[in-house]
């Protein structure tokens, strides 16, 4: 997050990505979208189990969930949940935004590490994430508001990925492992 | 680096059961782009035109297009191409969904199927583990059921599944491949693919798709968002609801069927109900959509939703899209709910949503007439809805009369004899066609239907209005913003089209003819070798990609330096490699017409001299086979040697083996 954007005492910034699953039309524009702008050069590749939101769609079912990537647990859960509503059941954990072990969702594919929606911060900021943007059935559409409290300094990339590292091989093997790499 | 394209086509031999990588030839990419045009260069190669349909020697190839899964808005096709069965000609059908994309973040082009599994198997591609698994407990499985069945045992459930019913196991001309929302499903390459003992393709890809110029393709595609965004708030004035707006026909989200139910002949393509739609009509329908509609679906990358979920008290939940909502209601002369509820039966058994219908009728149609009796057709009910379910069962299964009628049309009915090739009358090629019976003969349509290597004019049509408009005002506004023409003089056929002296045969001229046939026929080329949907693209009016983005589309893809001019020839080779491929194995001028009865008012000279003039315009000799000059132009000496060789340029004759029908009655129908 830039340090730049100037503060208000008390008053943090809040984006929402509203989702109206009735509206999904289940094309997966937003995996293809996300998987492309978080990619260097941008937009060079796509490749959507590389996607910060997933559609889980079972057309079977009538399922359509897109689902935005959340923070990255170590642990899963002590139980699942599973849903059923107006009769229609979803998935396990069908509705949870963690990159959790109990399941492949959000994790890099070649690196295995966690995948996490960072709204597409950039400088200059876009107006809405590109997921947004590239939804033009409006399934997903964007807000800004603010609330009361304090601005967050939100970790980077790198610090989400370095964190799951820690958690994964202990700090001492991820820092000789990166010292090592430097030396190179 | 590959860009847009991985590279690597899968080599499987079903005899042997082997399993091989192969990196393919960056030129061939330069000359065919990918898709349909690598698997024609794949067919001319490989299959002698000798080989039957039903041969381990014939290859079943399932194509990603070249840009499928690359950010270009609705790049998901999948293009199958083999031998047909029914017409012995190349088959080559195109299917939506979620394949394609699929298979190239596997790390593959191109699936290639060669030879025959003694025994039903099924192929499991993920990334680069790849298995021939056993299918026997499979066998007879409907399409949606043998999906399911293939995610649960592999755990799977983000695989991509192509599937065969149990059409396509007891080989029925007309089995399809499907996909969940979508299929491929014209030219029998379901049976061709039940007859190598494949019963599904289940496809697992976690890999990148790179491409080349990243910003550049990034604008494109932007653009053609929006511009879907702008036809959605703005469809063209002045054509039928079903035409004015992108996507193929919005079949799924569309109440009114007039044009439909008034312009289209119901029954065994026999009767036009001018009158047919009302206010009644309209409601109830409405209704009954309404009901079984639940929600609206797209394709890969693809805004459109030109798919629906269906729900029916009867059926488990099923996908369905375009005209298949109306093919078995209008040939059984039904209502919509018969329709909805025997095509999701048809596509679990997985056969064609247009051939079917109107093979249904046909037999009706024979029955009543006394051409076949109680004896052929032992306890068939009495209504038309009855009759065409206890049909379907039959045909499936190839069992009694079924096994005739499995054939389709044009073969059932030389099968049946005693005067029932009289009730063939809507083929083209031994296959059947859009059930549409006109007036006056339109040169345009004449040569799209008579000469279309795909013999479906919706894979051929598409960039013009199909009547004129009524007033030189709405003329003018129609031409404004008409962009997607090649160059300015086709604004001049809109622009003077219902003026006096404007009416078919005679208008436009046949050089404008020849102009507008190849336009639309060309685009229609770029997009089943790119995987670009013809919805986005060559079938609907003012579409949203077309000849000045697509070059730089591609090129920004893949890299290539491909301007309009180079982008038109490569499409035009394309297209004459197929016409060649068929001219090899006995294709020829005498083949080339519309349905006998298309038409009321028919001119037979002129019609030979639209003919003539369009063979010189494309570069064919008068039997519609492509010069040696024409062929050397576009690169390809090499088929030119070989028609030569085979003698097949000698006096234009047929030359080329007549290749048989295979053994119509199939060891492997089941009960």
């Amino acid at each position: 997050m830039n340090k730049e954007t100037v503060k208000k005492e008390n008053v943090k910034k809040v984006k929402v990505i509203k989702i109206d699953v009735d509206k999904c039309n289940g094309c997966r524009a937003c995996e293809v979208i996300c998987s492309a702008f978080h990619t260097a050069p941008k937009y060079s590749s796509t490749n959507p189990e590389k996607s910060r939101i997933r559609v889980l769609w079972d057309p079977k079912r009538d399922i359509y969930v897109p689902v935005i990537a959340g923070e990255y647990t170590e642990a899963e859960c002590n139980g699942r949940d599973i849903y059923t509503i107006n009769g229609k059941k979803y998935d396990e954990c069908g509705f949870c935004r963690a990159s959790c072990p109990s399941r492949k969702l959000f994790k890099d594919p070649d690196s295995d590490l966690p995948l996490k929606c960072d709204m597409c911060e950039e400088e200059p900021p876009l107006e809405e994430p590109m997921c947004v943007q590239w939804c033009i059935n409006d399934a997903l559409t964007y807000e800004e508001r603010e609330e009361e409290g304090k601005e967050e300094e939100k970790p980077g990339e790198m610090e989400t990925g370095l964190e799951a590292l820690i958690k994964k091989h202990g700090a001492k093997t991820v820092m000789d492992t990166v010292s090592r790499l430097a030396k190179k | 680096m590959r860009f847009a394209e991985t590279g690597v086509n899968l080599e499987i031999d079903l005899s042997r059961g082997s399993i091989e990588k192969e990196g393919t030839d960056p030129r061939l990419t330069e000359l065919h782009l990918g898709g349909l045009g690598t698997n024609a260069k794949i067919l001319w190669d490989r299959v002698p035109p000798e080989v039957e349909p039903f041969s381990p020697d014939n290859l079943l190839i399932f194509s990603a297009g070249l840009l499928a899964g690359t950010p270009a808005p609705g790049a998901n096709r999948t293009i199958v191409s083999t031998f047909s069965p029914q017409t012995l000609l190349m088959a080559y059908s195109v299917m939506g969904g979620f394949w394609a994309p699929e298979l190239k973040h596997a790390g593959y082009d191109k699936v290639v199927v060669r030879g025959k599994s003694p025994n039903l198997v099924y192929l499991w591609i993920n990334n680069d583990k790849i298995e021939i698994r056993d299918a026997s407990h499979l066998q007879g499985k409907g399409c949606l059921e043998t999906e399911e069945l293939i995610k649960q045992e592999l755990k799977e459930s983000k695989a991509q599944i192509a599937t065969i019913g149990l059409a396509g196991e007891n080989r029925v001309y007309f089995a399809s491949i499907e996909q969940g929302r979508s299929s491929a499903s014209r030219g029998g390459i379901g049976a061709v693919m039940g007859d190598k003992g494949l019963k599904a393709i289940a496809v697992r890809g976690t890999k990148d798709i790179n491409v080349a110029r990243p910003a550049e393709l990034i604008e494109l595609s932007n653009e053609v968002l929006k511009y879907i965004q702008y036809r959605k708030d703005n469809p063209i004035k002045g054509v039928p609801p079903i035409l004015a707006g992108l996507g193929s026909p919005q079949e799924m989200a569309l109440h009114n069927e007039e044009w439909h139910t008034a312009s289209f002949s119901w029954g065994n393509a026999r009767i036009r109900r001018r009158d047919f739609w009302n206010k009644e009509i309209e409601e109830q329908w409405k209704e009954i959509q309404d009901k079984a509609v639940e929600r609206l679906i797209s394709c890969y990358n693809c805004p459109m939703k030109c798919g629906g979920i269906i729900t029916h008290p009867k059926l488990q939940r099923y996908m369905m899209k375009c005209y298949s909502k109306l093919t078995y209601t209008m040939a059984a002369m039904s209502d919509l709910d018969f329709g909805f509820k025997i095509a999701g039966l048809a596509q679990e058994y997985g056969v064609d949503g247009y051939t079917t219908p109107q093979v249904m009728a046909f037999a009706v149609e024979l029955y009543e007439a006394g051409i076949l009796t109680d004896q052929d057709l032992p306890g068939f009910p009495s209504t038309t809805e009855e009759r065409f379910f206890w049909l379907l069962e039959k045909i499936v299964r190839r069992e009694g009369i079924g096994d005739a009628l499995a054939d389709g049309v044009y073969w059932a009915a030389r099968k049946i004899g005693k005067g029932a090739e009289a009730y063939d009358h809507n083929t083209i090629k031994k296959l059947e066609q859009i059930p549409i019976k006109l007036g006056t003969m339109n040169p345009i349509y004449y040569l799209m239907w008579s000469t279309g290597e795909k013999i479906n004019i919706t894979q051929i049509e598409g960039q013009i209005p199909q009547a004129p408009f009524a007033t030189k005002e709405e003329r003018e506004e129609f031409v404004k913003d008409w962009v997607q023409v090649p160059n300015e003089k086709f604004k001049e056929f809109i622009l003077r089209w219902g003026e006096p002296g404007t009416s078919f045969p005679n208008y436009p001229t046949i050089e404008a003819t020849c102009e507008l046939v190849e336009w639309q026929e060309t685009m229609h080329y770029i997009d089943d070798a790119t995987g670009i949907c013809a919805g986005l693209s060559s079938f609907p009016i003012k579409p949203a990609y077309h000849i000045h983005n697509l070059p730089r589309v591609i090129s920004s893809a893949t890299g290539m330096d491909i301007d309009e001019a180079r982008l038109w020839k490569i499409a035009k080779r394309n297209r004459t490699l197929l016409r060649a491929i068929n001219v090899r194995r006995g294709l020829r001028r005498t083949d080339e017409k519309p349905p006998e009865d298309h038409w009321k008012r028919r001119f037979p000279e002129y019609e030979a001299k639209l003919l003539d003039e369009y063979y010189k315009f494309k570069g064919w000799n008068n039997e519609g086979i492509p010069t040696k000059e024409t062929l050397h132009e576009l690169g390809m000496d090499y088929v030119g040697e070989d028609l030569e060789q085979r003698g097949i340029y000698k006096n234009g004759e047929k030359q080329s083996p007549e290749i048989t029908q295979d053994s119509p009655k199939s060891k492997k129908a089941k009960a």
